[in-house]
């Protein structure tokens, strides 16, 4: 089984070196695009090669790059969203503390193929190990005249900076994170225009997951039709899986898109721990539905995972056990989403810290037997398209899904006036 | 006050920017790694430095979760109470802080050394329960295991 | 036009516009918070949700947010739709989870959105128990209450605040549900356009401070339409009184003058009406040096007719605050050779000059809704911020005229106001300024020139003959200056609505000349041309109109013994005249009738007093800067004696017993009169419906129908309900009772519609949202270009270069929005808002005199000598210094002139 991703990292060792990296075979897909492709042709490869967004939504990526409007205006921004603070989510961490230059070829790739000349790598605080591994690689990179002006003599220039978030989990969303970007509060922009025509600085703007973007040198060395054979389904390539939870050895695992769900939490993670039962997953992080017993067959892969009700999001799972109470995790989920609402539309700002109060006064022994039509219809009123941008609605996922898959649990708090983990 | 040592620093980070406002987050993280944390007085510094009225770099100091607008302690104890750090028992690691260091979160020991605030997913989940401690990130904590990093600290790494 | 279907209903409606402005402007009711008509979308607060269809077999649908989403053709919605009701009002829930239930005490509550809002979606139960966050309020100032716990987050106040009027020291703090709209800490807010946030925000989060100490509520309002006094543009505003005081001002929609913002100045200058220094009753002083005795209004008039009778050589004095009706009958009364404007030579001559530059053919003097759409402007001269703010604010938009093609290019709808700006980003049109010294909108200016008044009308010159070789050209230019002009002439020549805006605030003629120079060359370059003048005051082109020597002129007559008695008209000498010019005056005059709303100097030397009217107790014409003719009407029926200015003059004609020149009884035949005489105010009657108006056979009532205790409010006096008071000059009545419908726009007291009772009621009286007022926006120009008036420039000389002097200063005025205007300080809010006296050095000249900022300096001319503290102005040209025009003790002299300035 091929792990092109992270074949070469060494799980708690020192990240690649430049020299290491290349020995490896590193910044030959960007001298091979420098010295003989067009942009075009690298549009085309990577079109070719069905490769989606890894930040959660799963936009093909090939279109994302061709919807920068032919003759759009310039300065171009590449931006690569390294922000990873949803819940449960930890892969881009791994792929930027083991082998960064593998996400800076990438980027360079990418914003050759856009004509891009400023990037930024927009990264959480907390990620201080990937922060010095990716400021080293950057220098490095700038140092071997892969970054900086007229790189390998093509003509083409890049600038990359590195930016250190403050911390706030809207910043992941790309509109959001382009206004942290020009130092502002990080509120999220209406998607007309799209980024693609006016994002950063109001300029064309590209953003791409790092996950996501460490797939390109692979695919340009090896060709589409590789990366496509890598998968198990019709998008390509392998995909990070991540599984956390009580489980026996939760971790990362590289695997082929489309590996199932039992595959990854029984083989790779090894079941459940001694003594406890699988309830429940959410397979994509904290904004994903949960799945079931019933779910355990079905295919990660983009299409697979909407069809069984959920979503693939970050592909990083989190397992609920059968002696860690549902109500509790979902308070805990909707707590941290109400904390990180930005605040600026109603349902969002009001309708997250509602949810999270009831929940708690469930776990408190406090709950109602009406409460539960109330966070019922919150889950459609923080729906999509009721609010602003995606946070909502994502937040929504986890406890609609356990209302239904666990609704006994629910009564069962408002019933015993307690919570009966406890 | 800013010193000069940081306001070299600001330079550097306003070179790389489009407008001297977009430096202001990074701004504030640099001001805030010498100085622990920004006071009323510092914030106007900053604001002053990069053009900006007081008004204007509040508004982005109090959207974000690491700049501190109240003096913390020499070392900050940021824990993990996310969902997976939730399920793998961090309300138990919580108790433990609570009845050693007798601090709740976003309060400070009486001896100015450790300041507890609760932090969002640290990205440690497949070694949960996690925390950082300044920059430095430890995992599978138990209580046991914070006692024994609480008193590294205490013998004076830092 | 596009058809779109509301609940399978087609409607014809113009493309492109956002769904929420078509739904409103089709009278249906879609709630909403964070839209603005003026502010546009942003999306924030989903009230406005609607179900949106895809095709006639979708019967799912899907919501969307009107205010978000553009109008097409075929567009298939329901306002209706069960679940988007319910939607609607599930967000209210949300919003009224932390709003208090406080609405009885809420100053706001009656004309609260929020109120509207929640009775137009139905909700109704609070089903939630947790408890409410509380904030800690700021205290903001003397205009402005703040109440942060009422706050439903719609962004309004910072839209407007920040992005629309450019204030700085406001914001929003914090995170989720935990905002803060407010500034860093306490402290007034620093933007003349704060009181704006009192109709902006749609809860009671900033009220108007002026207004709650006072208790009062919209419903109990005598309410009636006017016009601000407070400087030229002449926004149109709504008075509203109770207890015989004025209580408010709130802004009066019209399209093409004021639109949906007031400046402070006028929202809260009003207070001077119901100062202690009102005079209520005649007053009359045997001798002059004897205290002046009040007197009923019969024997007042008496004595004035003794008085004036015994010493022929009557003159009068008009004033540039006083209407056009009170100015017409003054003349009448004395003879067009016997009236002089209450205004100085050098006042007069600028605003003669501007008069005639209105009058020549091709060049637009533009409304304030056509400088808002000006794509590139000069301003000369003028400190727009502080003289005509309202226009500032104008200006302020206009800059954004010329980039938002940016947005048209990549189709964004220009009333999708964040991704607009995330467009336009910092682009900005041309703006060229060219002042003494530093402007609150400089920060907007391509580039800015700062210079002595010559050197800017050297500048103006400049760019004149860049535009056209047939303005005489300017020697010896500077190579920066001679490219700054060339940069200018090519902006504004690159403009499709260029604008040249100046005005009197320099006090030089060259200045203007030069801004017509530029407007005429730039006219003869095949460009439209704007030329906007900003001038001292609410009347001074109607009095300009109506001629009149000037002040000057006036005193030479009495010097030379031509005049025995004078009528001063609403005008304190000593503001506009020196010390011993006045003192002189008086000295050699017989006897001088003043009629005046408040005690000043000139009142105390008066022989007779008679009280005069505030804008808030009569009617009458102004003639805005525009050149556009506005009718405001009494609000209340005055206390005392006092009585429109005109009716004194007609009473004072009466007993002189020449009835024969004041035969008027009532507004509408003074109107008359004037039209007929005076052929440039022929339209004035036309202005709005004379006082025979009816609608269905009634008066329009000033009280709402809901107004309370009108048998209450009189009770201490008598028991018995008295008779409504009497209103000859207008068509609306003292009472409750009478047409509370929709009016002709002129007369319209209050924005009321059922269900409507906020501000945002508005919307129900507009031709379109955001629109004209239907049935047209109020007043008539009266100044127009004409073709037959003479061409060309002549007469306009270019000025020498200024030098400096070493042994003095040319000293300029400096204004100030709080401080310069005379009435507004009257009231206290304005008074703690207006700056101490000062003098404003050059650092040059600074240095020169060993002088630090704070040192007491004299400043001496002639016989005058002022004590000041000294204030170095780093923006000040050296050899200009800067003296606030009209703050205490700043006044009586015209500017500029030279002045010797040492420490002291
Ligand atoms: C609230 C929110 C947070 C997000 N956070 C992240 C993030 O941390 N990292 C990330 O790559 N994408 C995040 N996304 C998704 C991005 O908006 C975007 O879809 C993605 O980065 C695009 O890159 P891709 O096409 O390569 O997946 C977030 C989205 C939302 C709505
Ligand atoms: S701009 Fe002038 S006319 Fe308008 S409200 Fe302000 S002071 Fe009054
Ligand atoms: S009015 Fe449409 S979202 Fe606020």
């Amino acid at each position: 089984m091929e792990r092109p991703l992270t074949q070469h990292i060494q799980p708690g060792g020192e990240p690649l070196s430049l020299a290491e990296y290349e020995k490896k075979g590193g910044y030959q897909a960007l001298r091979r695009v420098l010295g003989s492709m067009t942009p075009r042709q690298v549009l085309d490869v990577v079109s070719k090669a069905n490769l989606r967004g890894r930040g959660g939504a799963g936009f093909p990526t090939g279109t994302k790059w061709e919807s920068v409007p032919e003759g759009a205006p310039k300065p171009r921004y590449f931006i690569v969203d390294a922000d990873e603070m949803e819940p449960g989510a930890f892969k881009d961490r791994y792929l930027m503390e083991g082998n960064p230059h593998q996400l800076i070829e990438g980027l360079i790739i990418g914003a050759y193929t856009v004509e891009a000349e400023a990037a930024v790598v927009f990264i959480r605080w907390e990620y201080t190990r990937a922060r010095k591994s990716l400021r080293k690689a950057i220098e490095e990179a700038y140092e071997r005249k892969y970054l900086g002006g007229n790189i390998l003599a093509s003509g083409f220039n890049l600038e990359v900076q590195l930016h250190v978030s403050a911390g706030r989990y809207i910043c992941g969303e790309g509109t959001a994170l382009v206004k942290s970007l020009a130092g502002d509060r990080a509120l999220p922009h209406a998607k007309v225009p799209r980024q693609t025509q006016a994002g950063l600085w109001g300029k064309p703007t590209i953003l791409n997951n790092a996950e996501t973007l460490c797939n390109v040198p692979h695919i340009i060395s090896n060709g589409p039709e590789w990366f496509r054979t890598l998968s198990r389904c019709n998008d390509g390539g392998t995909k990070i899986y991540g599984a956390s939870g009580k489980l026996k050895r939760p971790g990362l695992w590289e695997l082929p898109l489309g590996t199932s769900l039992r595959e990854i939490l029984e083989e790779c993670a090894g079941g459940m721990r001694e003594g406890l039962r699988f309830r429940g997953v959410l397979p994509g992080g904290a904004s994903t539905d949960f799945l079931v017993e019933e779910h355990l067959d079905v295919a990660m892969d983009y299409d697979s995972v909407q069809k069984a009700g959920s979503r693939l999001g970050t592909g990083t799972m989190i397992v609920l056990d059968d002696r860690t109470c549902p109500v509790g995790m979902v308070h805990n989920l909707e707590h941290f989403f109400a904390h990180e609402s930005c605040g600026w539309c109603t349902p969002c700002r009001e309708g997250l810290p509602w949810a999270a109060a009831i929940l708690k006064a469930l776990e408190q022994g406090q709950g109602r037997a009406e409460d539960l039509d109330t966070l019922g219809q919150l889950t459609g009123r923080l729906g999509p398209g009721r609010t602003f941008c995606a946070l909502a609605p994502g937040a929504m996922a986890p406890l609609k899904s356990a209302l239904k898959f666990f609704r006994a649990d629910f009564e069962l708090h408002v019933a015993e006036k307690r919570c009966p983990w406890r | 006050m800013l010193t000069d040592l940081m306001k070299r620093e600001l330079l550097a980070e306003i070179d790389r920017t489009e407008t001297r406002q977009a430096a202001c987050i990074e701004a504030l993280q640099i001001v805030q790694r010498h100085l622990g944390w920004i006071s009323n007085e510092t914030l106007r510094e900053i604001a002053d430095f990069l053009n900006m009225t007081p008004d204007e770099l509040e508004g982005v100091a109090t959207f974000y979760n690491h700049i501190h607008r109240k003096p913390v302690g020499r070392h900050v104890i940021l824990v993990c109470d996310s969902v997976v750090c939730w399920i793998e028992g961090v309300e138990e690691i919580l108790e433990h802080i609570r009845a050693t260091l007798h601090i709740e979160p976003g309060e400070t020991t009486s001896d100015g050394l450790f300041t507890l605030l609760p932090v969002q997913c640290l990205g440690a989940c497949d070694n949960a329960p996690a925390l950082m401690i300044d920059e430095e990130l430890f995992t599978n904590l138990t209580p046991a295991r914070f006692d024994e990093i609480v008193a590294a600290y205490r013998d004076g790494k830092s | 036009m596009a058809v779109i279907y509301i609940d399978n209903k087609p409607y014809e409606v113009k493309e492109g516009q956002s769904l929420l402005n078509a739904c409103l402007s089709l009278g249906f009711s879609v709630p909403y918070f964070c839209w603005h008509p003026e502010l546009h979308s942003v999306g924030a607060c989903r009230q406005c949700a609607v179900k949106q269809f895809r095709n006639e077999s979708d019967t799912r649908g899907f919501i969307i947010m009107s205010c978000m989403t553009p109008v097409e053709d075929g567009l298939c919605i329901s306002i209706d739709d069960p679940e988007a009701r319910q939607f609607r009002a599930s967000i209210i829930e949300m919003l009224m989870l932390n709003h208090p239930h406080d609405c009885p005490v809420c100053d706001e509550g009656g004309e609260c959105h929020l109120q509207d809002m929640t009775v137009m979606t139905g909700h109704v139960r609070r089903r939630t128990r947790f408890p409410k966050r509380t904030y800690r309020n700021q205290d903001l100032g003397p205009f402005l209450n703040h109440e942060m716990n009422r706050c439903i987050q719609c962004y309004r106040c910072l839209r407007f605040y920040r992005d629309y009027a450019g204030g700085r020291d406001f914001n929003v703090f914090g995170i989720h549900q935990r905002l803060y709209f407010g500034r860093y800490e306490d402290g007034k807010l620093e933007s003349e356009f704060s009181g704006n946030l009192v109709e902006v925000c749609p809860t009671g989060v900033f009220t108007d401070k002026t207004f709650m100490k006072h208790f009062t509520r919209k419903w109990d309002l005598q309410t009636a339409p006017s016009i601000c006094v407070h400087c030229s543009v002449g926004c149109n505003t709504i008075v509203g009184e109770r207890y015989g005081t004025v209580r408010r001002i709130l802004n009066r929609f019209n399209r093409e003058v004021n639109g949906y913002f007031l400046c402070d100045r006028g929202r809260f200058g009003y207070e001077f009406v119901n100062s202690e220094l009102r005079i209520r009753r005649p007053l009359v002083r045997d001798a002059r040096t004897a205290e002046a005795q009040p007197a009923n209004k019969a024997a007042a008039l008496k004595r004035v007719a003794q008085i004036l009778r015994k010493t022929p050589g009557l003159i009068g004095i008009g004033s540039p605050r006083a209407s056009l009706e009170s100015n017409y009958a003054l003349r009448k009364l004395v003879g067009p050779d016997r009236f002089f404007a209450g205004v100085s030579g050098a006042e007069q001559r600028l605003i003669t000059a501007i008069l005639d530059s209105m009058r020549k053919p091709s060049v637009l003097s533009p409304s304030l809704q056509e400088v808002e759409r000006a794509d590139a402007v000069l301003l000369l001269g003028e400190d727009v911020p502080n003289t005509a703010p309202r226009l500032a604010l104008a200006l302020r938009q206009s800059v954004r005229v010329r980039p938002m093609t940016l947005a048209d290019q990549l189709c964004v709808p220009r009333w999708m106001d964040h991704a607009v700006r995330l467009v336009v980003h910092d682009a900005r049109g041309p703006l060229y300024i060219a002042t003494p010294y530093r402007t609150r909108l400089d920060s907007l200016a391509t580039k800015t020139l700062r210079g002595a008044p010559d050197d800017i009308a050297r500048l103006g010159f400049a760019v004149a003959h860049e535009l056209s070789t047939d303005s005489p050209a300017v020697a010896g230019l500077s190579e920066e200056a001679q490219s700054l002009a060339h940069e200018i002439a090519q902006a504004l020549q690159g403009a499709s609505c260029p604008l040249v805006m100046s005005g009197t605030g320099c006090g030089s003629m060259a200045v203007v000349q030069a801004a017509d120079a530029v407007a005429r060359s730039l006219r003869k370059t095949g460009r439209p041309a704007m030329l906007s003048f900003i001038v001292p005051e609410c009347n001074s082109l109607g009095l300009g109109i109506l001629g009149g020597g000037s002040l000057e002129d006036a005193v030479e007559r009495i010097l030379k013994g031509d005049a025995h008695n004078l009528i001063i008209l609403q005008s304190n000498l000593f503001r506009r005249l020196d010390r011993e010019t006045v003192e002189e005056v008086f000295e050699k005059i017989e006897h001088v009738v003043v009629l005046d709303h408040v005690a000043n100097r000139c009142v105390e030397r008066a022989d007779v007093v008679l009280p005069s009217a505030t804008f808030a107790e009569s009617d009458g014409t102004f003639v805005n800067n525009e050149g556009r003719g506005q009718r405001f009407f009494q609000v209340m029926v005055p206390q005392g004696d006092v009585q429109a200015s005109w009716r004194w003059i007609r009473d004072i004609a009466d007993a002189l017993d020449k009835g024969e020149l004041a035969p008027w009884t009532s507004l509408d035949d003074l109107i008359a009169d004037m039209a007929a005489s005076v052929q440039r105010l022929k339209e004035v009657v036309r202005i709005a419906p004379a006082a025979d108006f009816r609608m269905t056979g009634m008066r329009i009532a000033r009280e709402s129908h809901r107004y309370s205790g009108r048998t209450a409010v009189t009770a201490y006096v008598s028991v018995h309900e008295p008779k409504p008071p009497q209103d000859d000059d207008s068509p609306l009545a003292f009472s409750m009772e009478g047409f509370q419908g929709h009016v002709p726009p002129a007369v319209i007291p209050r924005f009321w519609s059922p269900g409507w009772n906020s501000i945002q009621a508005v919307n129900k009286f507009q031709s379109e949202v955001g629109g004209p007022l239907a049935g047209g926006d109020p007043g008539i120009r009266l100044i127009e270009p004409m073709e037959n008036v003479e061409k060309g420039q002549e007469g306009a000389i270019v000025p020498e270069p200024f030098r400096p002097r070493t042994d003095a200063c040319l000293l300029v005025p400096l204004f100030h929005v709080f401080g310069s205007e005379e009435l507004s300080m009257l009231s206290p809010a304005i008074a703690e808002a207006a700056p101490e006296p000062y003098v404003g050095l050059s650092p040059e000249d600074a240095d020169r005199l060993g002088l630090r900022d704070g040192n007491t300096v004299a400043v001496r001319w002639d016989e005058t000598e002022l004590t000041l503290p000294a204030k170095i102005m780093d923006d000040l040209p050296g050899g200009l210094a800067g003296l606030p025009h009209g703050l205490p003790g700043l006044s009586g002299f015209v500017l500029p002139r030279w002045g010797k300035i040492r420490a002291k």
